[in-house]
Formats: C-alpha cells, structure tokens, sequence
C-alpha cells in the first residue's frame, strides 16, 4: 500500500502519492498552467528541474517557489496563477 | 552567521559529485555536497516516485560510510576569499571554510523558441521526464517529442513504457548522421545494447528525421504542433509536446568564480582542476558526455583534491574511452539553422519578462539588449532566453553576477557578496 500525503492546491484537499512534486500534483489537478506572465499569459513548468522559473507558485504564503523542486508535504498550502 | 570548517565541498549532487565527494572522504577528507534539490542523485539519477536507480543507491551508500555531509536545497553564493565560500540554505546563510571547492554542476537543455513554445503543455525533453518521475501522470495522453539528441528516443520510450501515446518524434539532424553515429556505438557495447533497446520499444512510433518542431498551437495550452522538414509540414494533436536541442554544460558558478570556459564547458586540467587554484570541475558541466564519464571525472578529481594523483592517474585510460563516446556524440547532432528560423516577430523568447523576437532581433549585444528590453533579466536570469540568444544572435554569455538565484533579502543582507569590491 502506498503512503499517501494530504495537501491543498487552490483550497482544494487532495491527496497524492508520497514523493510526488508540488509541480505534479499542480498539473495532475489543474493542468500545466501554473502562474500568469508579466502579460498576463498562462505558462507551465518546460524544465522540470529548477531552471527555467515558469514552475512558480506560493507554498504555505511563501511566494515565488519554484514547485518542481519540492515535494508535496502532508498539510501544505499551495495556491496556483500568483505571478 | 553559521560557519562550517571542511576539507572539501562539491557543488552537485549528481554522478560527479557524488563521485568526487565519496572518493575525497574515503581519502580522510571531511566534505559535504551541495545540491539545489531537496534530494541527491541529479537530473539522471532523479528518484522515480522516491525509488532511487540502483547505482545511485551504491553510490549514497557509499557517502554515508565515507561521512559525506548533504546540504540540501542550497545554492552557492560565491566565493569571499579562496578559503572561504558562502551559501544560501532556505533563508538562511552561512559560510564554509574549505580550500577546495569541486564543481559538478551539470547540464541543462538547450530550448530554443518558436512561435506557440510558450503554451502550458510545451516542456522540455528532459523537463517532461523529470516532471514524470515527480508523479506526472501521463497514461493514455498523447506526446509529440521534437527535439535533437539522444534523449529524444530515450524520454520517447519511457514514456510509451509508462502508458503514454508518441504520436511523433522528430530530430532535427539528418539519419545519415544519427546512423553514423549509431555505428560509432559499436565501440560502446553496452550503449549499443541501449540504443537498440530503445528501438524495440519505438517500433511502431512514426520517426522523423531532418524535421523539427515549427509551431505549436492550442487556446490556453497546446493542443498540436507543427513539424516541419523537407518534405513539407505536418500538423499532429498531442496533450504535450517535448521540445529541446540536446544538453549544454552549466558553467555559471565557474565562470562566477573566474574559471575559463570553451565551447564544450569548464576548462579543466588532467587532474580536473581549473585555472583557479583550489577549484575543480567533473562532469556535464565540463562537456556533455553522459554519465559513465561523469563517474570517472568525479571519481579523479575527488582523488587529486585528495592529493592521490597517483591513484587518479589509474583512471586516466577509462576516462579517455569515455570521452571518445562524448565526442562522437558532439558532432552527430549539429544544429541546423532551419531550427533557429522558426522564431517570429510576435514570439516571446525571455519567458520571465516576456521579451519578443521583434524587440531583439536588431539588437548589438547582450548588454544593449539587456538596458532596452529587460531580456535574460527576470528569475531564471537568462538560462533559458540566453543560451538561445547565444545561438540566434552570435552572443556569448555575459559574465553572471552573484546571486545566481534569487535568494531572500534577508540571506543577502549579512552576505559578503553584498559588500562593494
């Protein structure tokens, strides 16, 4: 039996597979639009390794992270298209 | 601030630094690996949902015996003095005394735009992969790869054995090429064995050569993508396109240090030492080769930070064969100009300040294109729009300035970095 681990992502409560990233479970709920260009245009994760910043969202009121890089936490709040 | 007093630190927690980190401390050094990511391994080695590849596996275990310290979710600031170099730990700074410093900070991929490459669903070849192996589900989705390099079949097949559909993948170089350098593999056996592994398992999967992703299309994500060739263009649906042009050594923290660099990546010695005293290099970020010769690069500077050049000089020959493979690999997949015509006026090529083709195209240099237009400016300071530019414009990378990532100001405030030179 798998562990699984509890969070929020956009005040919704889902639960994933231990291990899983924040970028992952963000796209596996939502789709891969995770923040919005300083033109307002959607984008999502391309490096999947901490380089390229499209990834960014707000961990626990923690702005700017960059969510391929972290794994989801059990309780962690994540909100989504902050900038 | 904290301090921490060490024999040795190594910057990258892949197969060279891990390599160069458990040889140092069986030699009796005290070191610790630094590394970006809340975990070891590196882009190859990335667990796959928490199950780590069986050699990084004998590799951990070996850095835990030899009393290898990990510093997670780290990044370097630079380097006060040459004993002394400070790093930046969640908010927190500290500095660490040590008089070698072995850098083994990888690759990334080279992506270059075209118009649609910033819809949600485009990502890059490696980028898709890592996001998988973060718990990306991908089963029954369809997957167009387009790109260059080895990891296109490579990324291709793992995620057909995963439950993904390829509808399409595409190189851009010629097959003339790639079935040279299909036969220079004949000197690998085990590469070999690879590659026709990753054929078995793309049978059936529609393979373009001399093609190349032009166009991507959708409403708020990509829907399909446009190949292009010689043969005309063909338009295929796809849930995600996999797009990038092979892997590019990563020498910002060297060149930060004023380590030189060449095309292919740090500049090293046969010992794997800089042309900074007391700074080494292994690795990817000394030329892409893969990761046997990043093992055996690791493996040799760890022993001459050490001091045993003797035992470092028995390497040398394994070494020299792993390269040869690295060189092979270099020119099968020169990039075709046709790939960087691709990019249009209204495309946006810096993705953190959202800078298009048009604003850029006239430009003189980095720096003027810099003051006008914020290119290579915004979080991911000109990773990705930079080493494009440097393709589409004859640019070379400016020198980066500290901090090579952002931190908070509140780890900037007490930093040395921060004082007037």
């Amino acid at each position: 039996m798998p562990r699984t681990v509890t969070l929020t992502i956009d005040g919704a409560s889902i639960t994933v597979a231990e291990n899983t990233t924040v970028a992952a479970a963000v796209w596996n709920l939502n789709g891969p639009d995770m923040r919005v260009s300083v033109e307002r245009q959607s984008r999502g994760p391309i490096c999947g390794m901490g380089i390229c910043h499209e990834c960014r969202v707000t961990i626990d009121g923690r702005r700017h992270q960059r969510s391929c890089l972290i794994h989801c936490q059990p309780g962690m709040e994540v909100a989504t298209r902050h900038g | 601030m904290d301090e921490l007093s060490l024999g040795c630190v190594v910057v990258g927690a892949g197969p060279a630094g891990l390599a160069a980190a458990v040889n140092a401390a069986e030699s009796g050094l005290r070191v610790a690996v630094i590394d970006e990511n809340d975990r070891t391994g590196g882009q190859i080695w990335r667990s796959n949902r928490g199950a780590l590849h069986p050699n990084a596996v004998r590799w951990l275990e070996r850095a835990d015996r030899a009393g290898v310290r990990f510093i997670a979710e780290a990044t370097v600031l630079g380097r006060n003095r040459s004993d002394e170099i400070e790093v930046v730990s969640g908010d927190r700074p500290f500095r660490i005394k040590t008089e070698s410093v072995i850098l083994a900070t990888g690759g990334r991929e080279l992506f270059l735009p075209f118009p649609g490459w910033t819809l949600p669903g485009v990502t890059g070849v490696g980028g898709l992969q890592a996001l998988v192996k973060g718990g990306l589900d991908i089963r029954g989705k369809d997957i167009v790869i387009a790109g260059s390099g080895p990891l296109v079949p490579a990324v291709a097949a793992e995620l057909k054995r995963r439950g993904a559909t390829v509808n399409a993948v595409a190189e851009q170089a010629d097959f003339v090429r790639i079935l040279s350098f299909g036969l220079k593999l004949a000197r690998h056996p085990r590469k070999m064995f690879q590659a026709l592994q990753l054929g078995f398992t793309l049978r059936g999967v529609p393979k373009h050569f001399s093609c190349w992703p032009s166009r991507a299309e959708g409403t708020d994500r990509v829907e399909r993508v446009v190949l292009s060739g010689k043969r005309g263009t063909v338009t295929i649906p796809c849930d995600f396109l996999a797009s990038s042009f092979g892997l590019i050594a990563d020498t910002r923290l060297a060149r930060l240090l004023g380590c030189s660099v060449d095309d292919r990546g740090i500049v090293v010695d046969e010992d794997q030492m800089t042309d900074v005293p007391g700074v080494y290099a292994a690795g990817e970020c000394t030329g892409i080769g893969g990761v046997d010769v990043a093992l055996v690069e690791g493996s040799v500077a760890g022993l001459a930070v050490a001091g045993r050049v003797d035992d470092a000089r028995r390497l040398f020959r394994r070494r020299s064969v792993e390269q040869r493979f690295a060189a092979a690999l270099e020119g099968s997949f020169a990039l075709r100009r046709d790939v960087l015509q691709a990019v249009e006026d209204s495309t946006v090529v810096c993705r953190c300040e959202d800078v298009r083709w048009a604003d850029l195209k006239d430009r003189e240099s980095w720096r003027s294109a810099k003051l006008l237009t914020r290119v290579g400016m915004g979080p991911c300071q000109g990773r990705v729009c930079g080493a494009a530019l440097c393709r589409l414009k004859g640019w070379t990378d400016p020198t980066p300035r500290p901090p090579l990532q952002p931190v908070p100001l509140a780890a900037l405030t007490s930093s040395g970095q921060l004082q007037p030179r």
